[in-house]
């Protein structure tokens, strides 16, 4: 997994933040325009209300649920994960990664199908799960072996976009994270028991 | 209806341009201070200060659409979504590049005050004796003492924060107190004296946030989002510092949208009498005279309107007759360290609180005190130890309710750092103006010309396998090295183009930073370094801009310029 940008340079913080941004991310290797440097030719990248109908935005909104529940904190449905991704897919996806994501989506109910005998929008939670935990076990093991160059496991994008679109949103920050906005002092060695949340970036 | 004629011409607003303004003016003179882009006001035009990290459409990132319309930019981290307007364009102002060259300039007032790193260290006479030690291009014609005194007036009235190491090769400054360590880097701090007899220290990193307050500056809040404006005038820019010491004198014009095209030059008199302005909105061209002139453009700007100048005389510009103006390009070579896991007892119950502006810093110790490497110079390093975040996810296995409540908490610590290095002045790394091609406002562009050479190159290996020995003596596990594509420019540190010196057949400027063909011109932004050292060289730029204004004030009342 590429730690490398992690440590990134403290000379200007925003670059070290924004290194380990990426280089976090990189472990599942950022999709599109968040992927820094990369260069492939954009032009028939599609806009968000010609991708995704109100349908698919519920649809993806059950699929982030499902990744990320509500929990002692809301889930990524409260937090409007389903739009977020569309807005990523639609601005920041390359016309290519777009193709895997819309074919992914459809992909991924025909697993549903498959495995549960419904569509996702019908299955159960438990059903939901069950599919979505064989769905990531099958992208990591084809992440880890993936060669140069291939494309990103549809179930990687949704979950990436799930993890990104949550803790980046103001529930994420405010709820499911501990957001001070201006702390005031820096205290260098604070004690920490498990159960105690992140103290979020900023910048 | 405004008089164009002033005691003296201050161009850009940058770090440098700031501190000439506001020494010029307490010193008594009308200053005319031209900036080529728009006004930023403090606290005011820091539009995104406040905003919650989480009301950008894209959380702060990057669009397909962005990276098109910013071809250079989109090349490192630079293009974001939360401060983008402080960048310059790449399609107003483009440049030719013969080999890539990432230049990354900010456009309005305080240009890169705005958006700097803000790391803060002195150099030595390990470098500014380098050059003549090695042989190498020519010898700096200052010594450390002669920027001592400078060094610490800069740092009391910036506010630097920092530790006292008493190291030579990193002098100790007038520092406020430093921001600590925290407990993770605190761990291979105190090992490291014991390994490598010594020579390699971890310090905190000397930032110019402030620690203690300043009149009209409060201390820094520990937010960490200086690259959005600090609404507390925490950190060092133009906007909290230099430009309202400059207002308060009443004596200082500070004009916007000015772009500077060229330096008139009297050639009787062998004197800049002033410069000529393309107003960059109404495109109309002025004419401002001024007994003296601090070029204070960043280092190719500011090489780019000397080349324009007085090519009457001169066809290669004001300060060519060396045949030096325009060369020795050079930047920090980086991105290249390592990084690893702290898995120290009783580590997973420490946390740190706030979010430190700053990171620590690993002086130079190659080559020095009996070392000897393969390569000339040396480098340093910054890095910062951190509980991973929700990031860590991405790359692991599992969903649910469970996983979404662990990643919530802080991961494992992570420790890293990555090397600045030192790029050797080289003549072919050069600069030239690019008739073919002509900006926005319909002026001849820059083309340059520049890249690594073998010392750098060799040097780059042991600031890869130096980092990972570090952390592995330092009880560091699962230690993994990095290299990542690294162009010069990008540590957007331009230094070089028209160089100090002690001779004007093979400098551009003289021991005060004079151009040798105009001594009434001043350049003090990064074109008049002669070396590069491996210290970010922003606190080196305010020293010796406060040091050139003193002499040409004295110089004024003498009558010699």
């Amino acid at each position: 997994m590429a730690r490398e940008a992690k440590a990134l340079s403290a000379e200007l913080m925003s670059r070290r933040e924004a290194m380990i941004r990426i280089g976090a991310l990189m472990g599942g290797t950022m999709v599109g325009a968040q992927a820094l440097l990369s260069g492939c030719a954009t032009q028939d990248a599609r806009p968000a209300n010609e991708l995704f109908s109100a349908a698919d935005v519920a649809y993806l909104d059950e699929i982030a649920e499902t990744i990320l529940p509500e929990t002692g904190t809301p889930g990524a449905k409260a937090a409007g994960v389903g739009a977020f991704m569309t807005v990523m897919v639609a601005d920041t996806y390359r016309a290519d990664e777009q193709a895997v994501f819309m074919r992914g989506l459809e992909t991924m109910n025909e697993e549903c199908l498959a495995q549960h005998g419904v569509s996702f929008m019908a299955a159960t939670a438990a059903q939901r799960t069950a599919l979505l935990e064989r769905l990531d076990r099958e992208q990591f093991d084809y992440m880890r072996n993936r060669r140069p160059g291939a494309p990103v496991h549809y179930f990687r994008m949704l979950k990436e976009l799930t993890l990104q679109g949550y803790f980046t949103s103001e529930i994420g920050y405010t709820e499911a994270m501990r957001y001070i906005e201006a702390p005031g002092r820096f205290d260098p060695c604070v004690p920490y028991s498990p159960g105690d949340r992140i103290f979020a970036p900023h910048a | 209806m405004q008089s164009n004629t002033y005691d003296a011409i201050v161009v850009g607003s940058g770090i440098s341009g700031g501190w000439a303004a506001k020494e010029l003016s307490e010193r008594g003179l009308q200053v005319l201070w031209l900036e080529r882009g728009k006004n930023v006001e403090h606290i005011r035009d820091y539009v995104n200060a406040t905003r919650g990290p989480w009301e950008y459409p894209h959380r702060g990132g990057r669009t397909v659409a962005m990276e098109e319309a910013y071809p250079v930019l989109r090349r490192d981290y630079p293009l974001n979504e939360k401060n983008l307007d402080w960048w310059a364009s790449d399609q107003d102002s483009p440049y030719t590049e013969i080999r890539r060259f990432d230049w990354f300039r900010g456009y309005q007032v305080g240009g890169r005050s705005l958006l700097w790193g803000r790391q803060s260290y002195r150099l030595s006479d390990f470098d500014f004796e380098a050059n003549a030690r090695d042989g190498i291009a020519i010898d700096w014609p200052i010594r450390y003492a002669d920027v001592a005194p400078w060094y610490d007036h800069v740092e009391r009235f910036a506010g630097i924060s920092g530790s006292r190491e008493n190291m030579a090769q990193l002098p100790d400054g007038r520092f406020q107190p430093a921001m600590a360590l925290n407990c993770g880097e605190e761990i291979v701090a105190s090992r490291l004296p014991n390994a490598f007899d010594g020579q390699r220290r971890l310090i905190p990193g000397r930032v110019a946030n402030l620690t203690e307050a300043l009149p009209g500056r409060a201390p820094c809040q520990y937010r960490n989002a200086c690259w959005l404006g600090c609404p507390y005038g925490a950190y060092f820019s133009t906007q909290a510092s230099t430009l309202p010491a400059a207002m308060a004198t009443g004596r200082t014009r500070l004009v916007p949208f000015s772009i500077v095209t060229e330096i008139v030059y009297d050639r009787d008199r062998r004197r800049a009498t002033g410069v000529r302005v393309l107003d960059a909105v109404s495109e109309r061209w002025t004419e401002y005279s001024a007994p003296i002139v601090f070029l204070c453009a960043s280092a190719l700007n500011s090489t780019w309107i000397l080349m324009r100048s007085a090519t009457d005389v001169w066809p290669g510009g004001l300060g060519s007759s060396s045949g030096e103006l325009g060369h020795n390009l050079m930047d920090h070579h980086f991105r290249v360290g390592a990084e690893g896991a702290l898995e120290e007892p009783g580590l997973d119950g420490q946390y740190y609180y706030g979010r430190r502006p700053t990171g620590f810093y690993i002086p130079r110790y190659r080559n020095l005190f009996g070392d000897r490497r393969p390569y000339l110079r040396g480098f340093g390093y910054q890095g910062s130890a951190s509980r991973e975040g929700w990031q860590r996810a991405v790359g692991e296995l599992g969903i649910g309710g469970a996983f979404k409540d662990a990643m919530a908490e802080p991961g494992p610590w992570r420790i890293g750092a990555t090397a600045f290095g030192e790029m050797l002045p080289a003549h072919s790394n050069r600069l030239g103006i690019d008739a073919s091609r002509t900006d926005k406002w319909g002026l001849p562009v820059l083309k340059i010309d520049c890249g690594l050479g073998e010392n750098e190159l060799a040097m780059r290996a042991d600031m890869m396998n130096d980092m990972a020995e570090t952390l592995e003596a330092a009880g560091v596990r699962d230690v993994r090295t990095f290299e990542a594509d690294y162009a010069p420019g990008m540590g957007i540190h331009e230094m070089g183009t028209a160089r100090m010196g002690r001779d004007p057949a093979t400098s551009v400027l003289n021991e005060w930073n004079q151009v040798w063909d105009a001594p009434n011109v001043f350049v003090t932004d990064g074109a008049c370094m002669t070396s590069a050292a491996c210290q970010n060289p922003s606190l080196t730029y305010m020293a010796l801009t406060a040091r050139a204004v003193d002499h040409a004030v004295a110089e004024l009342n003498r009558r010699n310029l």
